[in-house]
């Protein structure tokens, strides 16, 4: 298991076993959205984020109310960590008409601009323009507050990719592009899809910085999230996080990913960020087995009651298919 | 009320809904002190300053993005496209994220952007200097689609577009920026999109077009008239949502339609007017719908193959009398 490195940020306790809670809760909630898919009780367009947690917790720990967010598919967590009710996320998933879209889109295509939250379409990449535009109003307005954008290794040989990271870099934009490099663009490796071995050397193109990091190292991602949040807050420009990783599960639920070998699962696996996160925890004394106790019991509880809620809501109305096109 | 060009016209409601409202910036190619690539934005930069007048890269889908990002923060970005051709390298940010995020996001979101697209022929351009785009986004739900004729609706249609709270594409036709010249209000006078214009009263046959098309299909009636054959023009201004109002009124007046546009024919939206007629108004007609539009083609830069493939006052003639006789 890699060492994790103390922080410059300090963290109080109590912080540190928040996002203990949040490892556990994210984790939790995209296993039972994997059982409910087998179950047969959630249809489809569930791309869940499994063994990639630690990049949601240690970039949205601490954002403000008022920074955005701007998610890839299987950033359910970062919706979770801004705001979103566990119940309403699971509504969303089940379709149901208490869901954020009313039942017209699955997963993370809906957004709480409230809660400074996007949701992409399954354009990947799509979404960087876009926090691009939302980082623009707060240099507009001279605000210091920043945007937060995901996308996978894949996504960032998509042409949006390289339009936003220039024109964020040109206007010296408050936004941080956090790469999920999960290894596989859904089935292609990332040596079929790029010829250098980091994202992170990308950003040098735009005149920003670009660094690339232990992705499943929660307290590494938030440290390196603090200081490019640091320097955005002050005007200083984007940066790029590469968070190197790997997801457990398929792309998508039913993909069974035999592009891929039991051994390198296996290997990727003993790099858990939870286990390693929880270790460090309790070599401080920071995490007691109670603690653990109880946070396994609020985790069930809150899961519980978001299937509870979402199985007893109601389907969308039938008029929702076709309303809700125009504001005008 | 002063008389403009169209273009100048646009250039005033741009500079008047950006004194009026700060929410509204203008962002493009070319579009800050240059003054864009046909002068549409000239003297905005030293009013309003490189924060309201941004020049963007070469990155037409980087620009409606941001256009989208700063409306989802309750701004109202006009984006100038440099050619309407180009409109198809942002395309996706249009269809798939402008258009969707009303209605994925159950209602609760509004995206009001304007997209200013220079589009349409008869200037020399070639393939890629003369499209005219407007079917596909008229295909796609959750758009506005406006195209004016006329100096007046040029900055009154830009105007409502600027103020509606959907995404809006306003096609502007090159070919009427310093050739169509009329009197434009000043001040607060919207024209209201989703509404049509009769611009020619008639009881013989009704001419229903837009754009640059608008002025030979008048030329045509004039002719006509002559002829004792008099047409009806309603120039549609609003292409999604189109005046079916007006459209069924004028119908049931003259019950046989012509449909004029110098978008290529098929799927254009003349396809669409033709169907609904015949759907809802079929009982009123005395002839097939018809249609003349430009060929099932590209623009060619030679101005002796473009003059043949775009209907002109002759062709449109022609149409109306076979129309009208049979």
């Amino acid at each position: 298991m890699p060492p994790i490195k103390r922080t410059k940020f300090k963290l109080a306790p109590e912080q540190l076993l928040d996002m203990y809670f949040w490892l556990q809760l994210i984790r939790a909630f995209d296993l039972q959205l994997s059982t409910l898919v087998k179950q047969g009780k959630v249809r489809s367009g569930v791309y869940t984020g499994i063994g990639q947690e630690a990049i949601i917790v240690g970039t949205c720990f601490g954002l403000r109310k008022d920074d955005w967010i701007c998610p890839l598919h299987r950033d359910l967590g970062a919706f979770l960590m801004k705001g979103v009710e566990p119940r309403v996320m699971m509504a969303q998933m089940f379709a149901k008409a208490t869901g954020l879209s009313k039942g017209r889109d699955s997963a993370l295509h809906s957004g709480v601009s409230e809660l400074g939250i996007f949701g992409n379409t399954s354009m990947l990449g799509a979404n960087l323009p876009i926090a691009a535009g939302l980082a623009l109003t707060f240099k507009m307005e001279k605000r210091d507050n920043v945007v937060v954008a995901y996308f996978g290794e894949g996504a960032s040989n998509v042409g949006d990719f390289h339009e936003a990271l220039n024109i964020a870099g040109v206007q010296r934009l408050p936004v941080l592009f956090i790469c999920e490099n999960n290894q596989y663009a859904y089935s292609v490796p990332l040596e079929k899809s790029m010829a250098i071995d980091d994202v992170a050397d990308r950003a040098e193109g735009y005149g920003f910085d670009g660094v690339a990091i232990n992705g499943n190292d929660v307290l590494a991602v938030y440290q390196a999230t603090q200081g490019a949040l640091a320097r955005a807050r002050s005007g200083e420009g984007p940066t790029l996080i590469e968070c190197k990783t790997y997801r457990w599960h398929g792309h998508s639920e039913h993909d069974k990913a035999f592009y891929r070998t039991n051994e390198e699962l296996a290997m990727w696996k003993s790099r858990d960020p939870i286990p390693t996160f929880t270790t460090y925890l309790k070599g401080l004394n920071i995490l007691t087995d109670d603690h653990v106790n109880e946070t396994e019991t609020r985790v069930k509880a809150t899961i519980d009651d978001a299937v509870e809620f979402a199985m007893n809501s109601s389907d969308p109305d039938l008029n929702d298919a076709v309303t809700d096109l125009y504001t005008d | 009320m002063a008389d403009l060009t169209y273009i100048e016209a646009i250039r005033e409601a741009l500079i008047e809904e950006m004194r009026r409202d700060t929410t509204v910036f203008v962002l493009g190619e070319d579009v800050g002190a240059y003054g864009g690539a046909f002068g549409v934005t000239q003297g905005i930069y030293d009013e309003f300053g490189e924060m309201r007048v941004i020049d963007t890269p070469i990155s037409e889908s980087a620009i409606i993005g941001v256009s989208i990002g700063a409306a989802l923060r309750g701004y109202r970005p006009v984006a100038e496209m440099q050619f309407a051709d180009f409109i198809s390298c942002g395309f996706d940010q249009i269809v798939n994220q402008a258009a969707t995020l009303r209605y994925r996001y159950g209602g609760r979101v509004s995206v009001p952007i304007v997209v200013r697209a220079p589009s349409g022929g008869n200037v020399g351009g070639g393939l890629y200097h003369s499209q005219n785009p407007e079917a596909w986004f008229i295909h796609r739900p959750g758009l506005k689609v406006v195209a004016p004729s006329t100096a007046y609706d040029a900055k009154g249609l830009l105007k409502a577009a600027i103020r509606d709270s959907d995404p809006v594409i306003y096609f502007e036709h090159k070919y009427l920026y310093r050739r169509a010249k009329g009197p434009v209000p000043e001040g607060d006078e919207v024209v209201p999109i989703g509404v049509a214009a009769v611009r020619r009263e008639g009881s013989d046959a009704t001419v229903l077009t837009y754009g640059a098309m608008v002025t030979p299909s008048l030329e045509a009636a004039d002719r006509l008239a002559k002829e004792g054959v008099e047409v009806e023009v309603i120039d549609l201004r609003t292409l999604m949502p189109f005046d079916r109002a007006a459209i069924f009124a004028s119908v049931e007046k003259t019950s046989r339609v012509l449909i004029v546009h110098e978008d290529v024919k098929t799927l254009g939206l003349g396809a669409e007017l033709s169907a609904v007629i015949m759907e809802e108004r079929f009982e009123h007609l005395d002839a097939p719908v018809q249609r003349l539009t430009y060929p099932d083609t590209h623009c060619p830069f030679s101005h002796v193959l473009e003059a043949a493939n775009l209907p002109s006052a002759d062709t449109i003639t022609e149409a109306l009398r076979r129309l009208a006789a049979y």
